[in-house]
């Protein structure tokens, strides 16, 4: 009788200490207990490097922007509050090459989102050599960039190229602004849209067979079926695909870089951060670009996410198991 | 009716066929003109043809007696292997952790990867520039390979958790019935089962690391580390007042081989591996 | 061996979710025990907790007479097998089934002598050296069996083990299964859906509701005395039939027919304290066609008349379907049932019956039939709390 009471009196206490609690003071078994020790070991070393890696250099990062500190005159180094964000964001060279930036970003990703769709389309449903189609699509994806971005430089360089003279003799179109741009655009197209196609594909792949089908019963032709019934279920891996391809597109550099060296207002802000810091070893105002870039960036992933909501990457990953 | 249906799928299959054709030359076209280029004589390198009027191998022969060229290669090679295996090693343990275990702070992780994802690397050059430079891991192998890394983990958490999270969960539920602790249902277990993804997100993160041209170029200063697409950015060529375009179409072909190599053979995989973390984002 | 005691075990998930709630469940040494349930009524979880692969949030789990809440699954000596069987791919059969065994260092010689017995019992011997993904679904089934059984385990859980099989195989299965567990002698936890799998299978039948232990018995003793509207309805295919009724004066009214209580049944309301409206019960095969019977039989109950909706010959005997006129009964409980079935969107109007009549019935399609049926196997609930009024248990 006495144990019987006990017993529940026990049970009750430990029912309240869970209460109050909260999870954290809930008694775990060993099963549980080892499977979360094994989980934080199993991702500290990943962690541990990439916030050490990426972590600090960012708000190493802001402090320098706060600092003037030129490697050419260390002795002047000292802390100036925002006049470097005055300076960057007041300086012609800056906004020009904001503006090539999102041109690029813009132009590029429609493009590609275009040629992706369609390259999707053909890798998926081609009839005859799909595998041949797949596997030299994945050719651009895998090749540097700076490959590439040479095989374009000299295919445009009077003379030596062979697309060179479709627009007559001695145009120089690398020297050129307009041309220069569309060049640049056209090799970023070039590499990326398999991967844009890829992404997609993943997407096409969840489109049932059956649903195309009932769809074509329902007298849907085939423009309407990849309109009405591809498209909107499609929805979430093209946003998913448009949201990676923006962030990576604004970053652009190796291909400026080969290409056109940023002359002629060619250059992105990668380049000007790039150019104000290994080149002119300004670090501060290096620094301030490479914040500026950053919440640029932050914005668009943000705008994207506020968006499209729940079709971000990563909304309904991690909960699962 | 049966020779209607007949003319009826060979038009469609000619069809797909003139796409098929337009695919390839839209995805070998700059490809094989960076290899013409590389096989012309230099008195041809600047006659604006597609294929070779005189072919030579002179280039590569060039290239390679130049230790700028070699020691780069090497850099190459190395760092991007090093990178790979700590990336995947690493990225197996989180990705394991992240698709199959509760604990606190799993959230966190996949933020933080997420972040580092959509990272402008930009960002990261001024500040590692300045850092590496003070620890003296400036213009060495682990100041490229510690970024590498770090770019190449969420991809590699992202690809493999996908292909953990296609092994079956009670698998696991079945190896800890049949005694094992949760180690050895990982090594028993489930490795063995994650070994292809693994080998899928290993090529995934090499090519990453093989492309990488903004930090080889800001976080090295010699020969010491720079790996080949920086180094080409430099290529003057055999002797100083040669045209480098030869030179550097070959290195370019040089560096290009081993992914299409890797492309032909792992088609299936690398398909499989960017459009698995795809689909659930 | 050993005995198995679920003492006031709950579990909570850590989103809140109360999937087991104060169960209580004394599982003897070499007992066959069932778990039924409609689908999310915790039978997976409470199987889990006796694994050791789910926490208990609160209650005490004991297998031979030892608290065992805080162990591993590897130290509390049970088996599982699962519905989707979770062999290893990459092992062959052999290697699978010796896996427990590897796994806890017994010698070489004896797992293979372990192993070749399991499978002469299971009669896998000529698929030893193939890999799972070569082996049909129910050669895979035996496989998963063969698994748990070579270490000779205190306990086997079974969580819907055959679910995956084709009508046929599955029933071949359930009696090795069977068999199998009479050969051994191993205490065994068997969740299932499948009501012919709880009928015929175990020892005893637990019959769970939202994480609640509804009524725990031998099949037939549960099929007889339902301890609620709930177990009434779950148990027994094609399921009882329910309407609306009334008691007054002794008497029950429902569109059926009015009917004289008898003398056992008026004494067990008394005690149960009735209320006035009742849902009454009346399983099919207490139903007859009125025309087969004798007046001496027709006296021992009431008859209705009604057109036949469906009829389907079974051979042995008859399904007549009825559809009679008035409102369906309704209750939280048989909500709850007719979603477990899917019947809960079906637009009906009326109240659905079935009857099992002897195959010699005259009934034809469309035409109206004479019904009787048996006035001492009614049934009756209270619909606020389910509760049996006419339960005759102990
Ligand atoms: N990991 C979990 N986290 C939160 N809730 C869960 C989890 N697993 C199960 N549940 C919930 O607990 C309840 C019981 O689930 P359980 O799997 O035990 O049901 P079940 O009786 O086995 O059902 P079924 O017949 O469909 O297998 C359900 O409501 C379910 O949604
Ligand atoms: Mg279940």
């Amino acid at each position: 009788m006495s144990m019987q009471s006990d017993m529940s009196q026990s049970v009750i206490g430990a029912d309240a200490v869970k209460r109050s609690g909260g999870r954290g003071k809930v008694v775990l078994s060993e099963g549980k207990k080892a499977e979360r020790k094994l989980g934080l070991m199993l991702i500290a070393p990943a962690a541990i490097v990439m916030v050490a890696v990426t972590g600090w250099p960012i708000i190493y990062s802001v402090w320098l922007s706060l600092q003037r500190f030129d490697l050419r005159f260390p002795e002047k180094q000292a802390f100036v509050g925002l006049e470097n964000y005055g300076t960057v964001l007041s300086n012609g060279y800056w906004w020009t090459a904001f503006g090539v930036t999102s041109l690029i970003t813009v132009v590029s990703v429609v493009f590609e989102l275009v040629l992706g769709m369609g390259l999707a389309l053909i890798m998926h449903r081609t009839l005859v050599g799909r595998g041949l189609v797949r596997t030299v699509a994945l050719i651009p994806y895998g090749i540097v960039t700076v490959v590439a971005a040479f095989s374009w430089r000299y295919a445009w360089t009077d003379g030596t190229g062979y697309l060179a003279s479709l627009f007559g003799q001695d145009q120089a179109l690398l020297t050129q602004r307009v041309p220069a741009l569309a060049i640049i655009i056209l090799a970023e197209v070039w590499k990326t849209v398999p991967f844009m196609a890829l992404l997609l594909m993943a997407g096409l792949a969840l489109v049932p067979e059956d649903l195309l089908k009932a769809a074509a019963m329902d007298g849907a032709n085939g423009w309407q079926r990849f309109t009405k019934v591809m498209i909107p279920v499609m929805k979430p891996a093209i946003l998913v695909a448009l949201l990676f391809r923006t962030l990576d597109a604004f970053r652009i550099f190796d291909n400026i870089f080969i290409l056109t060296s940023g002359a002629q207002n060619t250059s992105s802000v990668s380049m000007q951060t790039y150019n104000n810091l290994i080149k002119g070893l300004n670090l501060g105002i290096g620094a301030t670009m490479a914040v500026l870039i950053f919440i640029t960036v932050a914005i668009i992933a943000f705008v994207f996410v506020k968006l499209f909501g729940t079709a971000a990457p990563g909304s309904d990953q991690e909960g699962r198991r | 009716m049966a020779g209607l249906g007949g003319t009826e799928t060979l038009g469609r299959k000619s069809r797909w066929a003139i796409l098929d054709l337009v695919v390839v030359v839209y995805a070998l076209v700059p490809v094989l003109w960076i290899m013409s280029l590389s096989f012309k004589t230099t008195k041809t390198l600047t006659d604006g043809n597609f294929i070779p009027r005189e072919w030579t191998l002179d280039n590569y022969k060039a290239i390679f007696q130049t230790s700028e060229f070699v020691r780069a290669l090497g850099n190459s090679i190395g760092i991007a292997i090093i990178s790979t295996v700590i990336a995947v090693v690493l990225g197996t343990m989180a990705a394991y952790a992240v698709a199959r275990l509760d604990f606190p702070g799993k959230k966190a992780l996949v933020g933080v990867s997420l972040l580092v994802a959509m990272f402008p690397q930009v960002s990261l050059v001024s500040p590692l520039f300045e850092i590496e430079r003070s620890v003296g891991l400036f213009n060495t192998w682990p100041g490229l390979i510690l970024p590498y890394i770090t770019f190449a983990l969420p991809l590699s958490i992202y690809t493999l958790s996908a292909f953990f999270r296609e092994i079956p969960w009670e698998l696991e539920k079945a190896a800890k019935m049949d005694g094992a602790t949760p180690a050895q249902a990982f090594r028993k277990v489930i490795a063995p089962l994650a070994a292809p993804g693994v080998f899928t997100t290993a090529i995934l993160v090499f090519i990453l690391c093989w492309n990488d041209f903004l930090f080889a170029i800001s976080l090295t200063s010699t020969s010491a580390s720079r790996t080949v697409p920086a180094a080409l950015s430099f290529f003057t060529g055999a002797s100083q007042f040669e045209d480098p375009t030869g030179s550097i179409s070959a290195a370019a072909v040089v560096i290009t081989v081993p992914i299409i190599v890797f492309v032909l053979l792992f088609q299936r995989r690398i398909v499989a591996g960017l459009t698995s973390g795809a689909v659930k984002g | 061996m050993a005995e198995i005691v679920l003492d006031k075990v709950t579990k909570r998930y850590p989103d809140g979710a109360l999937a087991v709630s104060d169960v209580d469940i004394e599982i003897a040494d070499g007992e066959f025990i069932i778990l039924v349930g409609p689908s999310g009524c915790g039978k997976s979880t409470t199987l889990n907790m006796i694994a050791g692969l789910e926490d208990i949030t609160s209650g005490e789990l004991r297998i031979g007479g030892n608290r065992v809440n805080e162990r591993a699954p590897k130290d509390r000596d049970i088996a599982m097998v699962f519905q989707s069987y979770a062999l290893y791919p990459h092992m062959t059969v052999r290697e699978n089934m010796a896996f427990p065994l590897r796994l806890a260092k017994v010698d070489n010689a004896t797992v293979e002598r372990k192993v070749n017995d399991a499978a002469e019992i299971l009669d896998l011997t000529q698929h030893l050296d193939r890999r799972p993904a070569n082996l049909s679904g129910g050669q895979r089934q035996r496989v998963a069996m063969g698994r748990a059984i070579v270490r000779s385990p205190k306990a086997f859980l079974m969580d819907e083990p055959l679910s995956n099989l084709d009508a046929k195989l599955r029933v071949q299965m359930r009696t090795s299964v069977s068999r199998l567990q009479k050969q051994l002698g191993t205490t065994m936890v068997y969740v299932t859906h499948d009501q012919v799998e709880a009928m015929t299978l175990g020892d005893r039948v637990v019959v769970m509701r939202g994480g609640v232990v509804q009524q725990i018995g031998a099949p037939q003793y549960l099929y007889d005395h339902p301890s609620n509207l709930f177990v009434a309805g779950f148990i027994g295919s094609p399921s009882m039939n329910f309407l609306p009724a009334t008691l007054e004066d002794g008497t029950l009214r429902s569109s059926l027919a009015e009917l004289p209580l008898t003398d056992r049944i008026r004494k067990l309301l008394e005690s149960a304290d009735a209320p006035r409206e009742v849902i009454m019960g009346v399983r099919p095969e207490h139903f007859e066609d009125a025309a087969l019977l004798d007046d001496a039989s027709r006296a021992r109950g009431a008859t209705f008349t009604g057109q036949v909706d469906v009829l389907e010959s079974m051979g042995s005997d008859k399904y007549a379907y009825f559809t009679l006129s008035g409102e369906q009964a309704t209750s939280a409980e048989l909500a709850e049932l007719a979603a477990d079935v899917g019947s809960a969107d079906v637009p009906t109007s009326g109240i659905q019956l079935v009857t099992r009549i002897s195959a010699a019935s005259p009934a034809r399609l469309g035409q109206s039939a004479e019904i009787w049926f048996d006035a001492d196997k009614v049934q009756l609930f209270d619909p606020s709390s389910g509760r049996n009024l006419t339960f005759a248990g102990e």
